[in-house]
């Protein structure tokens, strides 16, 4: 497991890593936590002429809260927001899917932005953020922008993001009944299918409800059939049956070794129950 | 029991393991070495047309580039295959040729075709990516059954049909009769599924040939450093042994991928020699996955027929073995002496009928994997037993109960001879099982699965009574059914001048504890400290001829020579101190580390007859000087440790996932040295056997390619997986060996495999489901769930 020769550097702001980017050329990349770079490195299957280490880059490796909204810095690994006691209050079902991400190791060292600028389609981030309404924060030497969640995702490693942008954070609405469910593949324990949902309750009935499904297809998606069949819903049965019966819907099922295309739309739904019990039991 | 043996001491190797202070064969360096890299096969089956070295040759930091027509030239062979098993019409086997890298064609992805040494690995794994082989693709076989049919792919030319031989054990008339007559017959048809075996560490080589000596040295990541020595030397590349030294240093598990001489080592010798400068070798874990000999991988048909009271009254087992797309030292004789022998289980089968093909397929090669044709066996034979239990509408423990052998103990009551060849040492198969029960509280399970079943949920229990042959092999015996090694072991007991004691052992470990269980062992017979006592394994040029570590053999008959050489030193020792006491050796007895006149306390230690061997000043006349004896051990028999586990699981319905939720393990392995290392080895062992059960399994789609041959892909199991082990134990010592042992190394593979589908199965009794085929993966569970109209 050897990889290509390639040149490191260590970029001290993020001025300096966008202008070691720019020097250093089209094979350059990022390196955050290195959890997805590297093992992809070590297999010759990507081979970057340099890596820029960001991981010492200033004012990305804070979490707070501003109202409704928590903000969750670039660099903020894993094992930081699985842990946060303010994103455990304000938005649970994102500290829940932290904290089944890969194994100690991989949470003690990958980050929130690296996760996101990856875009791995078993990656669990991905449909937290995308049923939570996060919005995805990027800039780059030329300025900053901010993307949805939703229409961030593109495709299978393909995102909005441009080659030379950063993700600097990640904003999340609070959301107290929040949850994840995950059907971790049982080799890599990537997610096979994960569920984010978050409630919108009234008491015993669910005004609105949104719906985000990662490693089912090839990048995370809304499902909105399912977010229908639970809004206006007392979440009983009947809403559930539908719900989980949608959560594929429109959707180009992915098919590998751990779950064929109709096994993976079964558990779309499986999932979705049971990220919507617990997020009711949050409410 | 003795001060030692007996106690779970912690085991003295650990403190370097822990502290990641061992020293493996990637941790030793040469001066002026170099490394390798093959070049291998991405195609399961293509023909060579061409190998262009010209571009990494010309890089800078490449030594040279060897290629498989270089082999050729040299007139070199390859590793062979070390047991012969013939047709059952008498034709000798078929044994294609393995060369250490080839020339004309690739037989399984990862085939080395060439060999690039450079000034350093990095270089040398960038210049391999530079050779251009130019292949013709050809059509593969990958199934066992399959590649015996006409118009298949053909492994290798001179082996038409793809069949390595035929064979077959037991009375084939007798068997057919009992189920002609028999009043119920269970089938069963399955995949034994090929497994990786992924050692920690992978297998890696630093040899060196040494002009000035005409001398080689190999550090290597072997199981058995003397058999490595032998096939290399006598066979492979025509060394004279005693310019050849094999060094196995510590070693990150082998579950058997590491007995075998693989040419990839081999390779790096030769290579030594010919551009004069050491050659080092390690593989990565894609190649591991590619390279290191897999397991299993048998496709069974097992019938087992009743009478009408639940008495087994035969069992027959067609099987199609796959050796992959060599033949490995001891392929050929896991799918028949260690597979076909054990099908009788511990039952008074009266019949029975074992029949074997086995075949070459473009596959990574296929040998000895943790118990090794009795893990197959074991799951033929239990799978069958719950499944007819079932079927029958009886409790899996009355069936057992009611064909279990008697209670024997090979010494008032004689062995029990099988219907298939072997000679059970002792056992008391009822017991145990009675034990287990006991500990699982049984009659407590049975109600929580009824209940938790009538709630809808899916909990099942599943058993397997087992037994294995290991402690192998009388040499005789073997070589009688075609092996081409004796399989004893070798021991030396150094005595110091002060009493303290270094083995010599010819076992190797490489995560069985010898240096604690033998240094247990031999400091209770001189009634001496732990600390007193240092082994040493793993040097051809230090150790005995041993034959290794494998089939769970190390303690039965390694063991058995370190006591052959302990009875010297006694003896010996005995004569120095009635020398001493002047009186008779008669005189004398020995305990507590020293040598007493009976009756008397007058006395002389163990240190003080140590010291006089040394210092032979006041000395018997006729006695050599020193305390340091060797000894070999041929076993009188193979010995037979048994068991029974108990696995509850339950099954998610929604999702088809299995969670082991207790699993019961009373193993009976003789008597107990060091309790915590059988525990260790049980614990190991299970976990296994539960990953051939749900997790593991090697995938090739029709092409040849492996399609998870990668850790991100191929699940190993992890302790997440599993519950507390419960383990506890009955002792039925062996009657043929002076320690009274019989291994434990294999057991927990061997029994858990049948223990896990068998309780998936019991889950699952509601659903119609007629078997699972392992991995037993969610999808899988799931779908047949579903398939029957039981949504
Ligand atoms: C064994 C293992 C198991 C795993 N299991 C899971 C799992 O279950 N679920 C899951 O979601 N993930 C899993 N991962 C992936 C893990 O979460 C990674 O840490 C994460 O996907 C990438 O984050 P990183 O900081 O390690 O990024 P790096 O590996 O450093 O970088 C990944 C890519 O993102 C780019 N990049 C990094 N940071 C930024 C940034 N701030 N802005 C722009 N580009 C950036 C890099 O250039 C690179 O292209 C696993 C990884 C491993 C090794």
């Amino acid at each position: 497991m050897i990889s290509y020769n390639f040149d490191y550097k260590v970029a001290s702001s993020m001025e300096e890593a966008f202008s070691m980017l720019a020097e250093a050329g089209d094979d350059a990349s990022f390196i955050a936590g290195g959890h997805s770079v590297v093992p992809a490195m070590k297999l010759r299957l990507s081979e970057p002429s340099t890596l820029i280490d960001i991981s010492k880059v200033p004012g990305m490796s804070d979490i707070s809260q501003d109202g409704d909204t928590v903000t969750i810095g670039g660099l903020v690994t894993h094992a930081e927001v699985a842990s946060s006691d303010v994103v455990n209050n304000a938005c649970p079902g994102l500290a829940e899917c932290a904290g089944v991400i890969g194994d100690p190791q991989v949470r003690n060292k990958g980050t929130m932005g690296g996760n996101v600028a990856h875009a791995d389609p078993g990656s669990d981030y991905p449909g937290a953020l995308v049923a939570f309404g996060a919005t995805i924060c990027l800039a780059s030497a030329s300025g900053s922008r901010e993307v949805s969640a939703e229409d961030y995702f593109t495709g299978l490693f393909e995102t909005a993001k441009e080659d030379d942008e950063m993700v600097t954070a990640v904003k999340v609405p609070a959301s107290s009944a929040s949850a994840y469910a995950k059907f971790p593949n049982p080799a890599s324990r990537y997610a096979v299918v994960g569920v984010g949902v978050s409630l919108n309750m009234n008491g015993g009935s669910c005004e609105s409800a949104s719906v985000g499904v990662t490693g089912a297809a090839d990048h995370a998606y809304r499902a909105s059939g399912s977010e229908s069949a639970l809004a206006g819903s007392d979440l009983g049965d009947d809403a559930l049956d539908a719900a989980a019966s949608a959560a594929a819907d429109g959707q180009d099922m992915m098919s590998d070794l751990a779950a064929s295309a109709d096994y993976r739309a079964h558990l779309c739904g499986v999932m979705l129950k049971r990220a919507v019990a617990a997020a009711k039991a949050r409410a | 029991m003795g001060k030692l043996v007996g106690q779970p001491i912690k085991r003295v190797e650990d403190n370097r393991f822990i502290k990641g202070e061992g020293k493996y064969t990637d941790d030793f360096n040469m001066p002026n070495q170099t490394f390798a890299v093959y070049v291998r096969s991405p195609h399961a089956h293509a023909k060579i047309n061409s190998v262009d070295t010209s571009a990494a040759e010309a890089m800078d930091g490449v030594v040279k580039v060897f290629t498989g027509q270089d082999i050729a030239d040299a007139g070199l062979a390859g590793s062979i295959c070390g047991w012969q098993v013939d047709f059952k019409n008498g034709d000798t086997m078929k044994e294609p040729p393995h060369p250490i890298m080839v020339a004309d064609k690739v037989r399984h992805v990862g085939d080395p075709v060439a060999m690039v040494i450079a000034e350093d690995k990095y270089t040398a794994r960038d210049a391999a990516e530079l050779v251009n082989v130019d292949y013709d693709v050809l059509g593969a076989i990958v199934d066992p059954k399959a590649a015996v049919e006409d118009g298949a792919a053909q492994v290798h030319d001179d082996v038409p049909n793809n069949t390595i031989y035929d064979w077959e054990l037991g009375d084939s008339a007798a068997t057919d009769a009992a189920f002609e007559n028999a009043h119920h017959v269970t089938s069963l048809s399955y995949h034994n599924q090929k497994l990786v075996p992924n050692a920690i560490e992978p297998r890696a080589a630093l040899a060196h040939y040494d002009a000035n000596e005409d001398k080689y040295t190999l550090y290597s990541t072997s199981q058995n450093p003397h058999l490595a020595r032998l096939v290399i030397g006598a066979f492979v590349l025509a060394i004279p042994e005693h310019k050849l030294r094999v060094i196995s240093p510590d070693v990150g598990g082998g579950f058997g991928s590491k007995i075998f001489v693989y040419n990839d080592e081999c390779g790096c010798l030769w290579a030594s020699k010919q551009i004069g400068r050491p050659v080092k070798w390690t593989a990565d874990r894609s190649e591991a996955f590619i390279t290191d000999c897999h397991g299993r991988d048998h496709v069974t048909d097992a019938q087992m027929a009743f009478d009408a009271d639940g008495n087994i009254t035969g069992l027959r087992t067609k099987t199609y073995a796959s050796m992959g797309a060599y033949l490995s030292n001891f392929s050929t004789c896991v799918p028949t002496y260690l597979h076909g022998t054990l099908m009788q289980g511990l039952y008074t089968t009266p019949a029975v009928h074992v029949d074997v093909t086995a075949v070459v397929t473009n596959t990574v090669p296929v040998d000895a994997y943790r118990g090794a044709g009795r893990p197959e066996a074991t799951y033929s034979i239990e799978r069958l037993m719950d499944t007819a239990a079932r079927e029958m509408g009886m409790d899996p423990t009355e069936l057992r109960r009611k064909n279990f052998i008697p209670a024997f103990d090979g010494v008032e009551q004689p062995g029990y001879q099988t219907q298939v060849a072997l000679q059970y040492d002792s056992g008391d198969y009822e017991t145990n099982m009675d034990k287990a029960l006991q500990v699982a509280d049984y009659e407590s399970l049975k109600a929580t699965r009824d209940k938790a079943k009538s709630e809808g949920r899916l909990v099942g229990i599943g058993f397997s009574t087992f037994i294995e042959a290991c402690g192998i092999a009388p040499s005789a015996v073997v070589g009688s059914l075609g092996a081409r090694v004796g399989l004893y072991d070798a021991a030396s007991i150094r005595v110091h001048p002060t009493g303290k004691v270094t083995i010599h052992s010819g076992a190797h470990a490489h995560g069985q504890g010898h240096e604690t269980t033998f240094a247990q062992v031999v400091a209770d017979a001189f009634g001496i400290g732990m600390d007193d006592v240092n082994v040493i394994h793993g040097d051809t040029e230090n150790v005995p001829f041993g034959m290794g570590t494998y089939g769970s053999r190390s303690l039965a008959v390694c063991g058995s020579a370190i006591m052959k050489s302990v009875d010297k030193v006694k003896e010996k020792g005995a004569r120095i101190a009635a020398h001493k006491l002047e009186c008779s050796p008669d005189d004398l007895e020995f305990a507590n580390g020293a040598w007493t006149v009976k009756g008397t306390d007058k006395s002389v230690g163990f240190g003080d007859v140590a010291l006089t061997a040394y210092v032979p000043h006041d000395y018997p006349a006729d006695e050599e000087p020193g305390l340091d004896f060797a000894s070999f051990y041929d076993p009188a028999n193979f010995v037979y440790p048994f068991g029974t586990h108990i696995c509850v699981v339950e099954v998610d319905k929604d999702t088809g996932e299995v969670d082991v939720t207790k699993y019961v393990a009373v193993d009976d392995c003789g008597n107990v040295i060091n309790p915590m290392i059988v525990d260790g080895q049980v614990h190991g062992g299970v976990a296994q056997g539960i990953g051939q059960a749900l997790y593991e399994g090697a995938v090739y789609d029709d092409d040849g390619q492996l399609l998870n041959g990668s850790m991100l892909d191929y699940t190993m199991p992890r302790a997440d997986n599993f519950p507390m082990f419960e383990t506890d134990k009955t002792e039925t010592p062996c009657p043929h060996n002076p320690l009274g042992v019989k291994g434990i190394g294999e057991a927990g593979t061997i029994a858990s495999t049948p223990a896990v589908v068998n309780a998936v199965m019991d889950a699952l009794s509601d659903y119609g489901v007629k078997d699972l085929q392992m991995p037993l993966t969610p999808e899988r569970v799931w779908s047949a769930m579903n398939s029957n109209g039981n949504a």
